[in-house]
């Protein structure tokens, strides 16, 4: 809790639900339903929003423990409570949850024009939801939460969604449940062997690696399908395409780094042997993500898949970074998790933009859009860039480090995953090409119109922090550092174990001489 | 001041960039666009004078720190400002040159609609050129690095209704993300064994890793040597060396400003600025350092074969960038940085002046490039006529050895020299290989004023009838490049190389004393000295034979040679070669990944068909739902049979 009592982890996170329950209430014609709903969802959300912000602001960067925990009974004959709490790896994606929500209820205010209120309940109850997630320090609460996204997710892509909405949707959450019916299984092994869901509590747990094998395993089918990692990728660009533009932002922004949050909190810290263990095939799976997701996406023909394969291939390096076991690595992968989450929500919004325009994906449908749009140009060759990770952008922070801390751990992983870097440019810059450049020929598009003022508001705010955590990173990376050197430190000790010869061994030798 | 001599550029790209979005339309928002941005790179130019009286002249060098960059661990590095004499020369150079070529452009794009724009991407990519220059670690020079890139790109592609400057421009950022590849390769290793990005850490570290070797991939090497050589690939692709050059020609596809400004004065020049800034690393890696040299006098020889026989003037111009590039870095292979850093002064102005004034010339034939189309000019703009020819002989190195010449002579000779006084192998390739480029350029420089000035004009009437001599906008900044091609070898002789080059240099510099090369420079025999010379004079008068005296043999001799002369005219196939094993098989690949990967076996095998397969069996589970009594019945029966039987053969004879 602060310093002032206010439970402002627990604030934070329901606040979005009052809102939603308070736009069920609202009675009347339909057009006052829908306008009652925009508005009421958008307060909401910056009012969430600003109490978010004091998070960071209260925020201590010099110690790795949780802050702002709240512990409340719940059921106590299993000893499992409502626990919430946050640290270094979670603070500013709670921040960047409430910062893309608002701009999501924004980028819908026009878009969607059906069912306005059960739309807007879906983003706020998806928001309680991923707040929830980020700050949950007991297992069950964070099952919970973490399932609990994919519900108002599956509505929104399966209900809002283009032509082939069911197929994605059902894709996505048939997908991402299979991979949770494992970790579920290993949370309750996990209470069984030691009592407690208390997260912080089973950080201090040691489990010998044969358990940690098996668990390390389960954890991983469920974040490998979210965050998501090659070859269980597949739904991603579905799921993209199908979705509604603030659907997308949400989707590639936040969920694609429940996963990675996930081998952060649990496989790296709770099971440091089972992780130096896997590490190489780790490392394989991540570099082909790379390679393999930049390659499809230079070939791509509709905006949104491409941009959807690119975040595969960005979340490449945060798998990469995540499993160095470096300060580095493990701060380039949070930056680049950070960063992906404004960029590419960014791009999903500038896609967006030009679909509500003119109701195409198609990349061939366009051209030559500059001599009409200069502003939007502008954002996009921001936006562009910043993918590219051209430093004094925020995407240059995050994947210089993964891979300075990839170089560290095994250089012929850093050669691979550096080849990202130039497959990156080539894709992006031959989309922008076939978008923003050349003349403009096509009848329908000579009156396409420049971002307007709501769209302007939209894409300001994320172009300064793409620029700020670019050139002045020191602030995000503090919050990092708070909790980057343990998670380090522990997978550190547990590497040198693995290298000395096993304990067992040891003491035979030792009986011996 | 010294931190403003930096920012200055930005804060006029800034303001271009607000007058383009705020102010209206019109001739009065091109020239605001123009004051802001030429009165804010001027300042900048005076403080540079400045700067470089008090660190180069008086040796008050000092490095102003800003604020943090990225921090993170052990990494520690934060925006700065290092002025030794290196960078003092580095900024020096970059914006009196740029400062000229913003004047020039003023009168160049006059009546182009994206003037504001124009002008504010020149200013921002001065100020990223700035800001490599003076880095006091390598994560703020590869941001200045990537930085020139970008704005590069841009003005590249500045004129985006072309799809082959976007082409170009696209080409160019590729390429150079292929060096920069290996530049922050070698950035993840420098940080790997120095545990710092400082170049200050670094150099004080690098005398005790000598002889350290490193596992990189699954080989050991000789870690300073490995490392060199990874951030020598990042040099090769910003300064067009072999074989990451392709893209410096394709960008001419820009407006020539741009093509003077950042393809031939300051950012191609940026690969021999990190060599020379690097050289306490190179220094203890001989075996790099021999590299840079093969390289270096491969791509002279090279793109001067290549510039012998292009028809676009800016395409000759462009080659001649490439080769005298290599000349710099053979000299930075041989340990002569300073005459490197000295010949890249040098070339900065009378390679501005060439582009420039070919510029004037296109401007002056409606945008015609094809010296083809040329010839007989000399007439009708007198002033572009004789800034031509300044150029080229700075070019050629045309001089009296011990009297007197032009810029490029000092500069050009004392590389040369120093390729000869190393005693080594591979400075003797680089010498002979330097010598016979020299020939080349001298050949191509005078084939490219034959062709442009004389002889009979090969363009139509109605062409000829509007050639007419630029504006002195555009002219004035020819005067101020003619002076610099002129003097500065002279001027700068004695400090950049000569007896004072310790008291200039200082600490920005490291050369070991088993390495001078200079030393050995001025003492090497008569006939060196004077051999550039004469073969520079040698390729003027052949090229004078052949299209001034006998115009109709160059195409005799092209028809006699016409494989050799393919193999020139196609700049020895490396595009096609390119394209043929990266280009076309990322896009196949990337397709059948695509089609057979994702969506025939992962979906087609893993999800869709266990969806599919689900879904069948759950329809047969259905299918024995049926609802008759007799089916359930019957099933029960079999149950039953089935148990009792199991009970009775298995149970029992268990027992």
């Amino acid at each position: 809790m602060t310093m002032t009592g206010w439970p402002l982890l627990s604030l934070v996170t329901f606040l979005p639900l009052v809102g939603a329950a308070f736009i069920l209430a609202v009675r009347g014609p339909e057009a006052v339903v829908a306008a009652n709903a925009r508005h009421a969802a958008l307060w909401t959300s910056l009012a969430t929003f600003v109490l978010s912000v004091f998070l960071w602001l209260d925020f201590d960067t010099r110690t790795p423990d949780f802050q702002f925990v709240e512990v409340r009974e719940w059921i106590p004959a299993f000893g499992i409570t409502y626990k919430m709490g946050i640290d270094g790896v979670s603070l500013l994606f709670v921040l960047l949850s409430t910062v893309l929500t608002p701009i999501c209820i924004l980028a819908s205010w026009e878009a969607i024009e059906t069912r306005v209120r059960e739309y807007m309940i879906a983003f706020l109850v998806l928001e309680t939801m991923m707040v929830g997630m980020f700050c949950a320090l007991d297992m069950v609460l964070f099952y919970i939460f973490f399932e609990g996204v994919l519900i108002p997710m599956f509505l929104i892509i399966g209900i809002w969604g283009g032509k082939r909405r069911v197929y994605s949707a059902f894709k996505f959450f048939l997908y991402t449940l299979a991979g949770s019916v494992l970790m579920l299984l290993a949370i309750l092994f996990m209470y069984f062997e030691t009592e407690t869901t208390d997260i912080p509590a089973l950080l201090n747990v040691y489990l010998v690696p044969e358990v940690q094998f098996w668990l390390w395993l389960a954890f991983f089918a469920s974040f490998a399908v979210k965050v998501p990692m090659w070859p269980v990728h597949t739904w991603l660009p579905d799921a993209h395409v199908e979705a509604p533009t603030a659907g997308s932002v949400i989707l590639a922004g936040v969920l694609l780094k429940m996963g990675a949050y996930g081998f952060l909190r649990f496989s790296v810290p709770m099971l440091p042997d089972a992780s130096v263990f896997f590490t190489p095939y780790v490392f394989v799976l991540s570099i082909i993500a790379i390679i393999y997701t930049s390659l499809v996406a230079l070939v791509q023909e509709d905006m949104k898949k491409l941009i959807a394969y690119s975040s595969v291939a960005h979340m490449g390096f945060v798998t990469l970074g995540t499993f160095t076991g470096t300060v580095q690595g493990v701060e380039g992968a949070l930056f680049t998790m950070l960063s992906h989450g404004v960029v590419s929500g960014a791009l999903f919004l500038i896609v967006g933009v030009i679909y509500d325009r003119m109701h195409t994906r198609e990349i061939a449908r366009y051209g030559g859009l500059v001599h009409r749009m200069p502003v939007y140009a502008f954002v996009f060759m921001v936006m562009m860039l910043a993918s590219v990770g051209l430093p004094g952008t925020s995407g240059f922070v995050g994947e210089f480090l993964a891979l300075a801390g990839a170089y560290q751990a095994n250089t012929w992983a850093a050669l691979f995953a550096t080849t990202g870097i130039i497959l990156g440019a080539a894709y992006m810059l031959y989309l922008y090409r076939r978008v923003i450049f050349g003349e403009l020929t096509r009848e329908d598009l000579k009156d396409i119109t420049d971002l307007n003022l709501r769209e302007k508001l939209i894409f300001a705010p994320l172009v300064v922090l793409v620029l700020w955590m670019g050139i002045y990173p020191k602030p995000f990376l503090d919050v990092f550092a708070a909790s980057s050197g343990p998670i380090a430190a522990r997978y550190h000790a547990a590497k040198s174990a693995a290298s000395e010869p096993p304990r067992v061994l040891r003491t035979a030798a030792a009986k011996q001489e | 001041m010294y931190s403003a001599a930096v920012v200055l550029p930005l804060i006029g790209a800034m303001l271009a960039g607000l007058i383009l979005t705020f102010a209206p339309k019109g001739h009065g928002r091109d020239l605001a666009a123009q004051l802001a941005t030429c009165i804010c790179l001027g300042l900048s130019a005076l403080l540079a004078i400045v700067i470089f009286y008090q660190v180069a002249l008086l040796g008050h060098g000092r490095t102003i720190e800003a604020f943090p960059f990225i921090t993170s661990g052990a990494l520690q590095t934060s925006w700065g400002f290092k002025y030794d004499t290196l960078s003092a020369v580095m900024v020096f150079v970059v914006t009196i040159c740029s400062t000229a070529i913003h004047v020039y452009s003023c009168g160049y794009m006059h009546d182009d609609p994206g003037v504001p724009r124009f002008m504010a991407y020149l200013s921002l990519f001065t100020f990223c050129m700035l800001m490599l220059v003076t880095a006091d670690n390598f994560v703020q020079m590869f941001f200045g690095w990537e930085g020139v890139g970008v704005c590069s790109y841009l003005l590249i592609g500045f004129w985006y209704d072309r799809p082959s400057a976007n082409a170009a421009a696209i080409k160019a950022f590729i390429v150079n993300r292929v060096g920069d590849f290996g530049f922050a390769l070698g950035i993840f290793g420098v940080f790997a064994l120095f545990g710092s990005v400082v170049f200050d850490d670094v150099f004080a570290a690098v005398p005790t890793f000598v002889g350290t070797r490193v596992t990189f991939l699954s080989w050991e090497f000789d870690a300073l040597t490995l490392l060199c050589l990874l951030l020598f690939v990042g040099a090769m692709g910003k300064s067009a060396q072999v074989p990451l050059h392709t893209w410096l020609p394709d960008a001419m596809e820009g407006p020539t400003p741009v093509s003077a400004l950042i393809h031939a004065a300051t950012m191609v020049t940026a690969g021999v600025f990190m060599v020379a800034r690097l050289s306490p690393m190179f220094e203890y890696a001989p075996d790099a350092l021999a590299v840079v040299c093969v390289v270096g006098a491969s791509t002279a020889i090279f793109a001067a074969s290549v510039g012998l026989v292009q028809n676009d003037i800016k395409r000759v111009i462009a080659y001649s960038t490439c080769s005298q590039l290599g000349y710099m870095f053979f000299a930075c292979g041989v340990s002569a940085y300073a005459a490197a850093i000295f010949h890249l002064m040098t070339h900065a102005f009378f390679k501005a002046l060439l582009f420039l004034s070919s510029g004037s010339v296109i401007h002056a034939m409606s945008g015609e490039q094809d010296m083809r189309k040329m010839g007989g000019l000399a007439g009708h703009i007198k002033i572009t006529h004789i800034m031509m020819w300044i150029g080229s002989l700075s070019l050629a190195g045309v001089g009296v050895p011990f009297v007197v010449g032009f810029a490029g002579f000092y500069s050009k000779d004392i590389i040369l020299e120093a390729a000869f006084g190393a005693l080594s192998g591979v400075g003797q390739y680089a010498f002979w290989l330097g010598v016979v480029a020299a020939f080349m350029t001298a050949f191509y420089s005078w084939r490219l004023l034959f062709m442009t000035f004389y002889g009979k004009p090969r363009a139509d009437k109605h062409t000829m009838e509007h050639v007419h001599e630029s504006p002195q906008v555009m002219l004035i900044p020819l005067y101020i490049l003619a002076v610099g091609a002129v003097v500065a070898g002279f001027v700068g002789y004695e400090s950049f190389v000569g007896h004072h080059m310790n008291e200039f240099w200082r600490e920005s510099i490291l050369v070991l004393p088993q390495h001078n090369s200079i030393e050995a420079a001025h003492h090497v025999p008569v006939w060196v000295k004077v051999l550039p010379v004469v073969v520079g004079l040698v390729g003027i008068g052949v090229a004078y034979g052949l299209y001034i005296r006998n115009p109709n043999i160059p195409g005799e001799l092209a028809a006699r040679w016409q494989r050799l002369y393919r193999f020139l005219l196609n700049k020895w196939y490396f595009d096609e070669l390119y394209d043929a094993i990266f280009t076309r098989p990322s896009f196949k690949i990337g397709w059948g990944f695509w089609k057979r990967g994702d969506e025939a076996t992962i979906d087609g095998l893993g999800a869709d068909n266990l969806a599919d397969k689900t879904l069948r069996l759950a329809r047969r589970t259905a299918a024995l739902q049926t609802g008759y009594v007799y089916h359930y019945a019957f099933a029960m029966l079999i149950g039953v049979v089935v148990l009792v039987t199991w009970f009775l053969l298995v149970r029992s004879g268990a027992q």
